[in-house]
Protein backbone atom coordinates (compact mmCIF):
# COMPACT_ATOMS: atom_id res chain seq x y z
CA UNK A 1 0.00 0.00 0.00
CA UNK A 2 1.12 3.53 -0.68
CA UNK A 3 -0.28 6.15 0.51
CA UNK A 4 0.69 10.10 0.17
CA UNK A 5 0.03 12.70 2.92
CA UNK A 6 0.39 15.80 2.18
CA UNK A 7 3.77 15.32 0.21
CA UNK A 8 5.02 18.98 -1.23
CA UNK A 9 8.90 19.11 -2.92
CA UNK A 10 10.02 22.02 -4.52
CA UNK A 11 13.51 22.22 -6.90
CA UNK A 12 14.30 25.88 -5.31
CA UNK A 13 11.82 28.01 -7.06
CA UNK A 14 10.39 25.71 -9.22
CA UNK A 15 7.18 22.99 -7.96
CA UNK A 16 7.87 19.90 -8.51
CA UNK A 17 4.87 19.00 -6.25
CA UNK A 18 2.27 20.30 -4.22
CA UNK A 19 0.36 19.11 -1.23
CA UNK A 20 -0.41 15.52 -2.70
CA UNK A 21 -2.60 13.53 -0.84
CA UNK A 22 -3.08 9.67 -2.57
CA UNK A 23 -3.66 6.70 -1.46
CA UNK A 24 -2.84 3.53 -3.96
CA UNK A 25 -3.63 -0.60 -2.61
CA UNK A 26 -1.98 -3.40 -3.36
CA UNK A 27 -3.06 -4.72 -6.78
CA UNK A 28 -5.01 -1.48 -8.11
CA UNK A 29 -3.81 -0.49 -11.42
CA UNK A 30 -3.43 3.44 -11.42
CA UNK A 31 -2.64 5.83 -14.32
CA UNK A 32 -1.14 8.80 -13.09
CA UNK A 33 -1.58 11.90 -15.89
CA UNK A 34 -1.06 15.17 -16.44
CA UNK A 35 0.67 17.83 -18.98
CA UNK A 36 4.50 17.63 -19.13
CA UNK A 37 6.09 19.48 -16.22
CA UNK A 38 3.34 18.37 -13.68
CA UNK A 39 5.26 16.57 -11.33
CA UNK A 40 4.39 13.11 -12.55
CA UNK A 41 7.99 11.90 -12.80
CA UNK A 42 8.84 14.10 -9.10
CA UNK A 43 5.74 11.91 -7.49
CA UNK A 44 7.39 8.64 -8.80
CA UNK A 45 11.19 9.87 -7.65
CA UNK A 46 9.75 10.45 -4.38
CA UNK A 47 8.40 6.94 -3.78
CA UNK A 48 11.62 5.34 -4.78
CA UNK A 49 13.48 7.76 -2.75
CA UNK A 50 15.65 9.13 -5.73
CA UNK A 51 14.53 12.75 -4.48
CA UNK A 52 12.93 13.67 -0.90
CA UNK A 53 9.70 15.36 0.17
CA UNK A 54 9.62 18.78 1.73
CA UNK A 55 7.00 18.26 3.72
CA UNK A 56 4.43 15.77 4.12
CA UNK A 57 5.08 11.62 4.51
CA UNK A 58 4.39 8.59 1.79
CA UNK A 59 3.88 5.75 3.89
CA UNK A 60 4.62 2.06 1.38
CA UNK A 61 3.99 -1.24 2.95
CA UNK A 62 4.05 0.20 6.50
CA UNK A 63 6.72 2.12 6.71
CA UNK A 64 7.50 5.37 6.46
CA UNK A 65 9.95 6.15 3.26
CA UNK A 66 11.15 9.45 4.62
CA UNK A 67 12.41 7.51 7.80
CA UNK A 68 14.66 4.97 5.76
CA UNK A 69 18.26 5.22 6.20
CA UNK A 70 20.67 5.39 3.07
CA UNK A 71 21.10 1.76 3.76
CA UNK A 72 17.88 0.25 3.44
CA UNK A 73 17.15 2.65 0.51
CA UNK A 74 18.39 -0.13 -2.03
CA UNK A 75 16.32 -2.45 -0.47
CA UNK A 76 13.59 -0.21 -0.76
CA UNK A 77 13.87 0.18 -4.14
CA UNK A 78 14.00 -3.53 -4.98
CA UNK A 79 10.39 -3.96 -3.62
CA UNK A 80 9.91 -2.06 -6.96
CA UNK A 81 10.16 -2.15 -10.24
CA UNK A 82 10.76 0.59 -12.77
CA UNK A 83 10.18 0.96 -16.34
CA UNK A 84 10.99 4.34 -18.08
CA UNK A 85 10.19 6.44 -21.10
CA UNK A 86 13.99 6.06 -22.32
CA UNK A 87 17.74 5.45 -20.43
CA UNK A 88 15.88 2.20 -18.86
CA UNK A 89 18.71 -0.12 -20.09
CA UNK A 90 22.33 -0.33 -19.52
CA UNK A 91 24.18 0.16 -22.78
CA UNK A 92 27.27 -2.37 -22.57
CA UNK A 93 24.94 -4.85 -21.69
CA UNK A 94 23.41 -7.48 -23.83
CA UNK A 95 19.31 -8.14 -22.95
CA UNK A 96 20.11 -10.99 -21.04
CA UNK A 97 22.57 -9.25 -19.45
CA UNK A 98 20.39 -6.34 -18.35
CA UNK A 99 17.66 -8.57 -16.95
CA UNK A 100 20.16 -10.59 -14.99
CA UNK A 101 21.26 -7.72 -13.76
CA UNK A 102 18.10 -6.98 -11.45
CA UNK A 103 19.08 -10.15 -10.00
CA UNK A 104 22.66 -10.12 -9.20
CA UNK A 105 21.82 -6.56 -7.44
CA UNK A 106 19.87 -9.27 -4.94
CA UNK A 107 22.50 -11.63 -4.94
CA UNK A 108 21.25 -14.66 -6.28
CA UNK A 109 22.84 -17.35 -6.98
CA UNK A 110 24.06 -17.44 -10.71
CA UNK A 111 22.23 -20.89 -11.94
CA UNK A 112 19.32 -19.56 -10.62
CA UNK A 113 19.73 -16.37 -13.07
CA UNK A 114 20.45 -18.17 -15.85
CA UNK A 115 16.94 -20.43 -15.30
CA UNK A 116 14.90 -17.75 -14.85
CA UNK A 117 16.28 -15.01 -17.41
CA UNK A 118 15.49 -17.15 -20.22
CA UNK A 119 11.77 -17.80 -18.83
CA UNK A 120 11.37 -13.75 -18.12
CA UNK A 121 12.55 -13.05 -21.94
CA UNK A 122 9.72 -15.71 -23.10
CA UNK A 123 7.42 -14.18 -21.17
CA UNK A 124 7.51 -10.60 -22.17
CA UNK A 125 8.51 -12.07 -26.12
CA UNK A 126 12.02 -11.27 -26.33
CA UNK A 127 14.04 -14.51 -25.99
CA UNK A 128 15.01 -14.19 -29.61
CA UNK A 129 16.79 -11.02 -29.16
CA UNK A 130 18.56 -12.16 -25.67
CA UNK A 131 22.29 -11.75 -27.15
CA UNK A 132 21.75 -8.60 -28.46
CA UNK A 133 22.47 -4.99 -27.05
CA UNK A 134 19.83 -2.55 -26.69
CA UNK A 135 21.02 -0.07 -29.60
CA UNK A 136 20.63 -3.51 -31.76
CA UNK A 137 16.67 -3.54 -31.21
CA UNK A 138 13.82 -2.10 -31.21
CA UNK A 139 12.75 0.78 -28.96
CA UNK A 140 9.44 -1.47 -28.14
CA UNK A 141 11.60 -4.39 -27.81
CA UNK A 142 14.32 -2.03 -25.30
CA UNK A 143 10.71 -1.49 -23.69
CA UNK A 144 10.33 -4.95 -22.96
CA UNK A 145 13.19 -5.83 -22.16
CA UNK A 146 13.04 -2.78 -19.13
CA UNK A 147 9.65 -4.48 -18.29
CA UNK A 148 11.28 -8.19 -17.54
CA UNK A 149 13.97 -6.23 -15.41
CA UNK A 150 11.41 -4.75 -13.17
CA UNK A 151 9.63 -8.17 -12.60
CA UNK A 152 12.27 -9.90 -12.23
CA UNK A 153 12.43 -9.90 -8.66
CA UNK A 154 8.73 -10.27 -8.40
CA UNK A 155 8.36 -6.62 -7.07
CA UNK A 156 5.39 -5.29 -4.89
CA UNK A 157 5.40 -2.53 -6.73
CA UNK A 158 5.72 -1.76 -11.05
CA UNK A 159 6.27 1.69 -11.73
CA UNK A 160 6.34 3.02 -15.61
CA UNK A 161 7.11 6.59 -16.28
CA UNK A 162 5.92 6.93 -19.95
CA UNK A 163 6.95 3.43 -20.67
CA UNK A 164 4.71 4.22 -24.26
CA UNK A 165 6.04 7.63 -24.68
CA UNK A 166 8.33 7.08 -27.62
CA UNK A 167 6.12 4.32 -28.98
CA UNK A 168 3.93 3.82 -32.17
CA UNK A 169 0.50 3.03 -30.89
CA UNK A 170 0.56 -0.85 -31.71
CA UNK A 171 4.08 -0.73 -30.15
CA UNK A 172 2.55 0.91 -27.16
CA UNK A 173 -0.51 -1.34 -26.91
CA UNK A 174 1.74 -4.62 -26.73
CA UNK A 175 3.52 -2.75 -23.89
CA UNK A 176 0.41 -2.08 -22.36
CA UNK A 177 -0.80 -5.45 -22.90
CA UNK A 178 2.41 -6.46 -20.46
CA UNK A 179 1.29 -4.54 -18.03
CA UNK A 180 -1.96 -5.47 -17.63
CA UNK A 181 -0.83 -8.95 -17.67
CA UNK A 182 1.89 -8.37 -14.55
CA UNK A 183 -0.96 -6.36 -12.51
CA UNK A 184 -3.14 -9.63 -13.40
CA UNK A 185 -0.46 -11.80 -11.25
CA UNK A 186 -1.00 -9.40 -8.29
CA UNK A 187 1.34 -6.30 -8.86
CA UNK A 188 0.19 -3.00 -8.41
CA UNK A 189 0.91 -0.91 -11.38
CA UNK A 190 1.70 2.74 -11.32
CA UNK A 191 1.53 3.88 -15.14
CA UNK A 192 2.32 7.56 -15.65
CA UNK A 193 0.91 8.38 -19.31
CA UNK A 194 0.41 11.02 -21.78
CA UNK A 195 -1.53 8.53 -24.11
CA UNK A 196 -5.13 9.76 -23.91
CA UNK A 197 -6.15 6.23 -26.40
CA UNK A 198 -4.69 3.88 -23.73
CA UNK A 199 -6.06 5.96 -20.78
CA UNK A 200 -9.80 5.73 -22.51
CA UNK A 201 -9.63 2.27 -23.45
CA UNK A 202 -7.97 0.72 -20.44
CA UNK A 203 -11.14 1.97 -17.84
CA UNK A 204 -8.67 2.13 -15.12
CA UNK A 205 -8.33 4.47 -11.98
CA UNK A 206 -6.72 7.84 -12.88
CA UNK A 207 -4.92 10.30 -10.98
CA UNK A 208 -4.43 13.64 -12.78
CA UNK A 209 -1.86 15.82 -11.56
CA UNK A 210 -1.43 19.61 -12.48
CA UNK A 211 1.24 22.32 -11.68
CA UNK A 212 2.14 19.81 -8.93
CA UNK A 213 -1.48 19.06 -7.16
CA UNK A 214 -3.82 16.56 -7.77
CA UNK A 215 -6.32 17.93 -10.05
CA UNK A 216 -8.63 14.43 -10.11
CA UNK A 217 -8.75 11.09 -8.61
CA UNK A 218 -11.54 8.68 -10.39
CA UNK A 219 -12.10 5.29 -10.93
CA UNK A 220 -12.99 4.13 -14.65
CA UNK A 221 -11.77 7.08 -15.29
CA UNK A 222 -10.77 9.26 -18.66
CA UNK A 223 -8.58 11.26 -20.07
CA UNK A 224 -9.64 14.98 -20.03
CA UNK A 225 -7.73 16.75 -22.70
CA UNK A 226 -8.50 20.38 -21.29
CA UNK A 227 -5.77 19.39 -18.66
CA UNK A 228 -3.33 18.50 -21.09
CA UNK A 229 -1.88 21.63 -22.52
CA UNK A 230 0.78 19.43 -24.58
CA UNK A 231 -0.63 16.60 -26.22
CA UNK A 232 1.93 14.13 -28.09
CA UNK A 233 2.02 13.53 -31.67
CA UNK A 234 1.27 10.09 -30.78
CA UNK A 235 -2.19 11.17 -29.86
CA UNK A 236 -2.94 13.30 -32.52
CA UNK A 237 -2.19 10.47 -35.10
CA UNK A 238 -4.30 7.95 -33.44
CA UNK A 239 -7.76 8.28 -33.08
CA UNK A 240 -10.80 5.93 -31.72
CA UNK A 241 -10.31 3.11 -29.58
CA UNK A 242 -7.77 0.53 -30.22
CA UNK A 243 -8.12 -3.27 -29.95
CA UNK A 244 -7.03 -4.62 -26.56
CA UNK B 1 31.29 -15.81 -3.61
CA UNK B 2 28.64 -15.49 -5.57
CA UNK B 3 28.61 -11.76 -5.65
CA UNK B 4 32.30 -11.27 -5.67
CA UNK B 5 32.33 -13.58 -8.74
CA UNK B 6 29.61 -11.22 -10.70
CA UNK B 7 31.46 -8.16 -9.64
CA UNK B 8 34.58 -9.82 -11.18
CA UNK B 9 32.40 -10.79 -14.06
CA UNK B 10 31.30 -7.13 -14.65
CA UNK B 11 34.49 -5.97 -14.03
CA UNK B 12 36.30 -7.71 -16.80
CA UNK B 13 33.33 -7.48 -19.37
CA UNK B 14 33.57 -3.69 -18.43
CA UNK B 15 36.79 -3.55 -19.25
CA UNK B 16 36.42 -5.22 -22.77
CA UNK B 17 33.53 -3.08 -23.05
CA UNK B 18 35.09 0.39 -22.66
CA UNK B 19 38.40 -0.39 -24.19
CA UNK B 20 38.50 3.38 -25.34
CA UNK B 21 38.33 4.40 -21.81
CA UNK B 22 40.57 1.38 -20.66
CA UNK B 23 43.09 2.43 -23.10
CA UNK B 24 43.47 6.21 -21.82
CA UNK B 25 43.18 5.70 -18.29
CA UNK B 26 45.84 2.85 -18.92
CA UNK B 27 48.01 5.32 -21.04
CA UNK B 28 48.00 8.03 -18.05
CA UNK B 29 48.85 6.11 -15.12
CA UNK B 30 51.50 4.20 -17.25
CA UNK B 31 52.97 7.36 -18.08
CA UNK B 32 52.99 8.88 -14.28
CA UNK B 33 54.64 5.70 -13.55
CA UNK B 34 57.13 5.92 -16.19
CA UNK B 35 58.37 9.42 -14.33
CA UNK B 36 57.97 8.53 -11.53
CA UNK B 37 60.27 5.43 -12.46
CA UNK B 38 62.77 7.69 -14.24
CA UNK B 39 62.30 9.84 -11.03
CA UNK B 40 63.19 6.67 -8.55
CA UNK B 41 66.37 5.30 -10.53
CA UNK B 42 68.14 8.77 -10.88
CA UNK B 43 67.39 9.43 -7.16
CA UNK B 44 68.55 5.84 -5.78
CA UNK B 45 71.78 6.03 -8.04
CA UNK B 46 72.64 9.30 -6.70
CA UNK B 47 72.02 7.62 -3.00
CA UNK B 48 74.36 5.06 -3.83
CA UNK B 49 77.04 7.43 -5.04
CA UNK B 50 76.67 9.59 -2.33
CA UNK B 51 76.83 7.07 0.39
CA UNK B 52 80.23 5.79 -1.19
CA UNK B 53 81.85 9.11 -1.00
CA UNK B 54 80.96 9.24 2.48
CA UNK B 55 82.86 5.71 2.93
CA UNK B 56 85.65 7.11 1.12
CA UNK B 57 85.83 10.80 2.60
CA UNK B 58 88.72 10.94 5.30
CA UNK B 59 91.01 9.12 2.12
CA UNK B 60 93.28 10.94 0.39
CA UNK B 61 94.58 9.11 -3.33
CA UNK B 62 97.95 10.16 -4.70
CA UNK B 63 97.92 9.15 -7.78
CA UNK B 64 101.88 8.03 -9.53
CA UNK B 65 103.04 8.66 -12.56
CA UNK B 66 104.12 5.52 -14.35
CA UNK B 67 107.57 5.92 -14.17
CA UNK B 68 107.37 6.33 -10.44
CA UNK B 69 109.77 3.13 -9.42
CA UNK B 70 108.97 0.82 -6.34
CA UNK B 71 111.98 2.25 -4.53
CA UNK B 72 110.61 5.59 -5.11
CA UNK B 73 107.33 4.74 -4.24
CA UNK B 74 108.47 3.68 -1.13
CA UNK B 75 110.34 6.88 -0.24
CA UNK B 76 107.57 8.56 -0.83
CA UNK B 77 105.35 6.71 1.37
CA UNK B 78 107.91 7.44 4.65
CA UNK B 79 107.90 11.26 3.71
CA UNK B 80 104.13 10.99 4.05
CA UNK B 81 103.98 8.89 6.80
CA UNK B 82 106.21 11.18 8.80
CA UNK B 83 103.61 14.13 8.46
CA UNK B 84 101.33 15.24 10.83
CA UNK B 85 97.18 13.72 10.88
CA UNK B 86 98.65 10.70 8.98
CA UNK B 87 97.01 8.12 10.53
CA UNK B 88 98.51 5.40 8.02
CA UNK B 89 99.92 4.94 4.08
CA UNK B 90 98.85 2.11 1.70
CA UNK B 91 100.66 1.20 -1.97
CA UNK B 92 97.38 0.81 -4.00
CA UNK B 93 98.54 -0.85 -7.20
CA UNK B 94 96.81 0.17 -10.70
CA UNK B 95 95.80 -3.74 -10.96
CA UNK B 96 94.03 -3.70 -7.34
CA UNK B 97 92.69 -0.57 -8.66
CA UNK B 98 90.90 -2.00 -11.36
CA UNK B 99 89.90 -4.94 -9.70
CA UNK B 100 88.46 -2.46 -6.59
CA UNK B 101 86.84 -0.45 -9.28
CA UNK B 102 85.57 -3.84 -10.69
CA UNK B 103 83.99 -4.53 -7.16
CA UNK B 104 81.95 -1.73 -6.85
CA UNK B 105 80.51 -2.00 -10.24
CA UNK B 106 79.32 -5.31 -9.36
CA UNK B 107 77.36 -7.33 -12.34
CA UNK B 108 78.23 -4.51 -14.75
CA UNK B 109 81.93 -4.80 -14.40
CA UNK B 110 82.12 -6.95 -17.46
CA UNK B 111 81.78 -2.97 -19.10
CA UNK B 112 85.06 -2.22 -17.43
CA UNK B 113 86.87 -5.04 -19.77
CA UNK B 114 85.83 -3.40 -22.88
CA UNK B 115 88.37 -0.70 -21.91
CA UNK B 116 91.66 -1.58 -23.60
CA UNK B 117 94.06 -0.51 -21.32
CA UNK B 118 93.78 -0.13 -17.93
CA UNK B 119 93.31 4.31 -17.41
CA UNK B 120 94.52 3.84 -13.82
CA UNK B 121 97.73 4.81 -12.12
CA UNK B 122 99.27 3.26 -9.20
CA UNK B 123 98.35 5.58 -6.07
CA UNK B 124 99.67 6.11 -2.76
CA UNK B 125 96.49 5.82 -0.10
CA UNK B 126 96.65 8.05 2.65
CA UNK B 127 94.26 7.81 5.86
CA UNK B 128 93.97 10.58 7.54
CA UNK B 129 93.26 11.17 11.66
CA UNK B 130 91.10 13.85 10.63
CA UNK B 131 89.40 15.50 8.05
CA UNK B 132 90.96 18.61 9.03
CA UNK B 133 94.50 17.93 7.91
CA UNK B 134 93.52 17.14 4.33
CA UNK B 135 94.47 20.40 3.16
CA UNK B 136 97.90 20.67 5.01
CA UNK B 137 98.82 17.42 3.94
CA UNK B 138 97.37 17.66 -0.11
CA UNK B 139 99.87 20.66 0.03
CA UNK B 140 102.49 19.09 1.32
CA UNK B 141 102.45 16.02 -0.53
CA UNK B 142 101.81 17.77 -4.02
CA UNK B 143 105.70 19.17 -3.47
CA UNK B 144 106.92 15.69 -3.94
CA UNK B 145 108.22 14.73 -7.18
CA UNK B 146 106.24 11.99 -9.43
CA UNK B 147 102.92 12.82 -8.51
CA UNK B 148 100.60 12.72 -11.03
CA UNK B 149 97.74 14.35 -9.17
CA UNK B 150 96.10 14.59 -5.54
CA UNK B 151 92.53 12.99 -5.18
CA UNK B 152 90.96 13.36 -1.83
CA UNK B 153 87.20 13.84 -1.57
CA UNK B 154 86.36 17.63 -1.30
CA UNK B 155 87.25 17.69 -5.23
CA UNK B 156 85.22 14.53 -5.79
CA UNK B 157 82.42 15.69 -3.62
CA UNK B 158 82.71 19.39 -5.29
CA UNK B 159 82.46 17.23 -8.56
CA UNK B 160 79.77 14.59 -7.84
CA UNK B 161 77.43 17.78 -6.02
CA UNK B 162 77.61 20.18 -9.07
CA UNK B 163 76.86 16.32 -11.58
CA UNK B 164 74.06 15.66 -9.29
CA UNK B 165 72.72 19.26 -9.22
CA UNK B 166 72.74 18.88 -12.56
CA UNK B 167 70.83 15.68 -13.00
CA UNK B 168 68.02 16.71 -10.81
CA UNK B 169 67.49 19.98 -11.89
CA UNK B 170 67.10 18.63 -15.20
CA UNK B 171 65.01 15.29 -13.87
CA UNK B 172 62.58 18.06 -12.18
CA UNK B 173 62.10 19.91 -15.61
CA UNK B 174 61.56 16.88 -16.76
CA UNK B 175 58.81 15.48 -13.90
CA UNK B 176 57.20 18.61 -13.86
CA UNK B 177 56.37 18.82 -17.70
CA UNK B 178 55.09 15.27 -18.08
CA UNK B 179 52.74 15.10 -14.70
CA UNK B 180 51.36 18.36 -15.42
CA UNK B 181 50.55 16.48 -18.98
CA UNK B 182 49.99 13.10 -17.38
CA UNK B 183 47.73 15.13 -14.79
CA UNK B 184 45.49 16.37 -18.04
CA UNK B 185 45.23 13.12 -19.78
CA UNK B 186 44.01 11.85 -16.31
CA UNK B 187 41.47 14.02 -15.53
CA UNK B 188 40.27 14.26 -18.79
CA UNK B 189 39.90 10.60 -18.98
CA UNK B 190 38.09 10.79 -15.53
CA UNK B 191 35.68 13.32 -16.58
CA UNK B 192 34.80 10.99 -20.12
CA UNK B 193 34.39 8.34 -17.93
CA UNK B 194 31.91 9.71 -15.44
CA UNK B 195 30.02 11.40 -18.83
CA UNK B 196 30.06 8.06 -20.23
CA UNK B 197 28.71 6.15 -17.19
CA UNK B 198 26.38 9.04 -15.51
CA UNK B 199 23.23 7.03 -17.01
CA UNK B 200 24.43 3.10 -16.24
CA UNK B 201 24.92 4.58 -12.49
CA UNK B 202 21.67 5.96 -12.25
CA UNK B 203 19.97 3.11 -13.78
CA UNK B 204 21.57 1.44 -11.27
CA UNK B 205 20.49 3.74 -8.27
CA UNK B 206 17.07 3.40 -9.70
CA UNK B 207 16.62 -0.52 -9.75
CA UNK B 208 18.07 -0.83 -6.01
CA UNK B 209 21.89 -1.35 -6.50
CA UNK B 210 24.18 -0.46 -3.21
CA UNK B 211 26.64 2.15 -3.76
CA UNK B 212 29.47 -0.49 -3.02
CA UNK B 213 27.79 -2.66 -5.58
CA UNK B 214 27.78 -0.19 -8.22
CA UNK B 215 31.35 0.69 -7.38
CA UNK B 216 32.82 -2.60 -7.20
CA UNK B 217 33.37 -3.05 -10.71
CA UNK B 218 34.25 0.08 -11.58
CA UNK B 219 36.86 -0.34 -8.72
CA UNK B 220 38.01 -3.50 -9.67
CA UNK B 221 38.04 -1.67 -13.46
CA UNK B 222 40.63 0.97 -11.93
CA UNK B 223 42.63 -1.79 -10.11
CA UNK B 224 43.19 -4.03 -12.55
CA UNK B 225 44.21 -1.04 -14.93
CA UNK B 226 46.41 0.41 -12.33
CA UNK B 227 48.38 -3.33 -12.09
CA UNK B 228 48.51 -3.35 -15.57
CA UNK B 229 50.29 -0.08 -15.94
CA UNK B 230 52.31 -0.89 -12.95
CA UNK B 231 53.74 -3.96 -14.73
CA UNK B 232 54.41 -2.24 -18.51
CA UNK B 233 56.48 0.21 -16.67
CA UNK B 234 58.47 -1.65 -14.78
CA UNK B 235 59.16 -3.70 -17.49
CA UNK B 236 59.72 -0.58 -19.65
CA UNK B 237 61.85 0.95 -16.84
CA UNK B 238 63.66 -1.94 -16.61
CA UNK B 239 64.65 -2.70 -20.14
CA UNK B 240 65.34 1.24 -20.82
CA UNK B 241 67.57 0.92 -17.69
CA UNK B 242 69.60 -2.35 -17.96
CA UNK B 243 70.69 -0.60 -21.91
CA UNK B 244 71.17 2.78 -20.84
CA UNK B 245 73.46 1.44 -18.24
CA UNK B 246 75.19 -0.63 -21.17
CA UNK B 247 75.38 1.99 -23.14
CA UNK B 248 76.23 5.20 -21.15
CA UNK B 249 78.69 2.56 -18.53
CA UNK B 250 82.06 2.86 -20.27
CA UNK B 251 81.75 6.85 -21.04
CA UNK B 252 80.36 7.39 -17.37
CA UNK B 253 82.66 5.15 -15.77
CA UNK B 254 85.29 7.86 -15.39
CA UNK B 255 82.30 10.25 -13.81
CA UNK B 256 81.19 7.87 -11.48
CA UNK B 257 82.77 6.84 -8.40
CA UNK B 258 81.16 3.64 -7.95
CA UNK B 259 78.52 1.71 -9.94
CA UNK B 260 75.27 1.69 -10.97
CA UNK B 261 72.77 0.24 -8.16
CA UNK B 262 72.08 -3.30 -9.91
CA UNK B 263 69.10 -4.37 -11.93
CA UNK B 264 66.96 -6.94 -10.15
CA UNK B 265 67.33 -4.66 -6.80
CA UNK B 266 66.00 -1.64 -8.52
CA UNK B 267 63.15 -3.78 -10.81
CA UNK B 268 61.40 -5.26 -7.42
CA UNK B 269 61.41 -1.89 -5.26
CA UNK B 270 60.24 -0.29 -8.72
CA UNK B 271 57.57 -3.27 -9.05
CA UNK B 272 56.42 -3.26 -5.69
CA UNK B 273 55.94 0.83 -5.34
CA UNK B 274 54.26 0.75 -9.04
CA UNK B 275 52.00 -1.77 -8.46
CA UNK B 276 51.03 0.45 -4.92
CA UNK B 277 50.86 3.44 -7.16
CA UNK B 278 49.08 2.39 -10.18
CA UNK B 279 46.32 0.90 -7.84
CA UNK B 280 45.97 3.70 -5.77
CA UNK B 281 45.71 5.72 -8.80
CA UNK B 282 43.45 3.60 -10.24
CA UNK B 283 41.25 3.01 -7.63
CA UNK B 284 41.43 6.93 -6.36
CA UNK B 285 40.28 7.90 -10.11
CA UNK B 286 37.35 5.35 -10.08
CA UNK B 287 36.22 6.47 -6.51
CA UNK B 288 36.39 10.19 -7.16
CA UNK B 289 34.94 9.97 -10.81
CA UNK B 290 31.92 8.42 -9.47
CA UNK B 291 31.43 10.35 -6.12
CA UNK B 292 28.85 13.30 -7.25
CA UNK B 293 26.83 10.15 -8.81
CA UNK B 294 26.07 8.55 -5.62
CA UNK B 295 24.21 10.73 -3.23
CA UNK B 296 23.20 8.01 -1.44
N1 LIG C 1 16.11 18.47 -10.99
C1 LIG C 1 15.25 19.49 -11.14
N2 LIG C 1 15.67 20.73 -10.90
C2 LIG C 1 14.84 21.78 -11.03
N3 LIG C 1 13.56 21.67 -11.39
C3 LIG C 1 13.08 20.45 -11.66
C4 LIG C 1 13.89 19.30 -11.55
N4 LIG C 1 13.16 18.19 -11.85
C5 LIG C 1 11.92 18.67 -12.15
N5 LIG C 1 11.87 20.01 -12.03
C6 LIG C 1 10.70 20.84 -12.23
O1 LIG C 1 9.65 20.32 -11.48
C7 LIG C 1 8.45 20.34 -12.21
C8 LIG C 1 7.87 18.94 -12.32
O2 LIG C 1 8.77 18.14 -13.09
P1 LIG C 1 8.44 16.64 -13.41
O3 LIG C 1 8.08 15.95 -12.15
O4 LIG C 1 9.60 16.10 -14.14
O5 LIG C 1 7.20 16.74 -14.36
P2 LIG C 1 6.55 15.69 -15.36
O6 LIG C 1 7.23 14.38 -15.13
O7 LIG C 1 5.12 15.68 -15.02
O8 LIG C 1 6.79 16.20 -16.73
C9 LIG C 1 8.79 20.96 -13.55
O9 LIG C 1 8.45 22.32 -13.50
C10 LIG C 1 10.24 20.81 -13.68
O10 LIG C 1 10.82 21.87 -14.41
MG1 LIG D 1 8.31 13.15 -16.49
Amino acid sequence: MIEYKNVSKKYGKNIGVADINVRIDDGEFVFLVGPSGAGKSTFVKLLLKMIDADKGSIMYNGYDVAKLTPRMVPRHRRSMGIVFQDFSLLPKKTVFENVAFAMEIVQRPYRTIQRQVPQVLELVGISAEANKYPTEISIGEQQRVAIARAIMNNPDVLIADEPTGNLDPDTGWEIMRLLEQVNRRGTTVLMVTHSREIVNAMNKRVVAIKDGRLVRDELGGFYHPEEDDDPSPAQAKTEGALPL
Amino acid sequence: MTSLKATLRQAFSQINRNKMMTTASLFSITAILLVLGIFFVVIVNINSMSQDIKRDFDQIQVNLYDSVTAEQSADMMNQINAMQGVADVAYQTRETALENWKEKWGENADLLDRMPTNPLPNAILINLTDIAYAKTIVAAVSKINGIENISYSQDTVDKLLRLTRMIQIVSLVVIIVLVAISITVVSNTIKLTVLAREREIVIMRYIGATNWFIRGPFLLEGIVIGVIAAVISAAAIGFLYYYAVGHLGVDFALLMPTGFVPLPFLIENLFIIFVALGVSIGACGSIISMRRFLGR
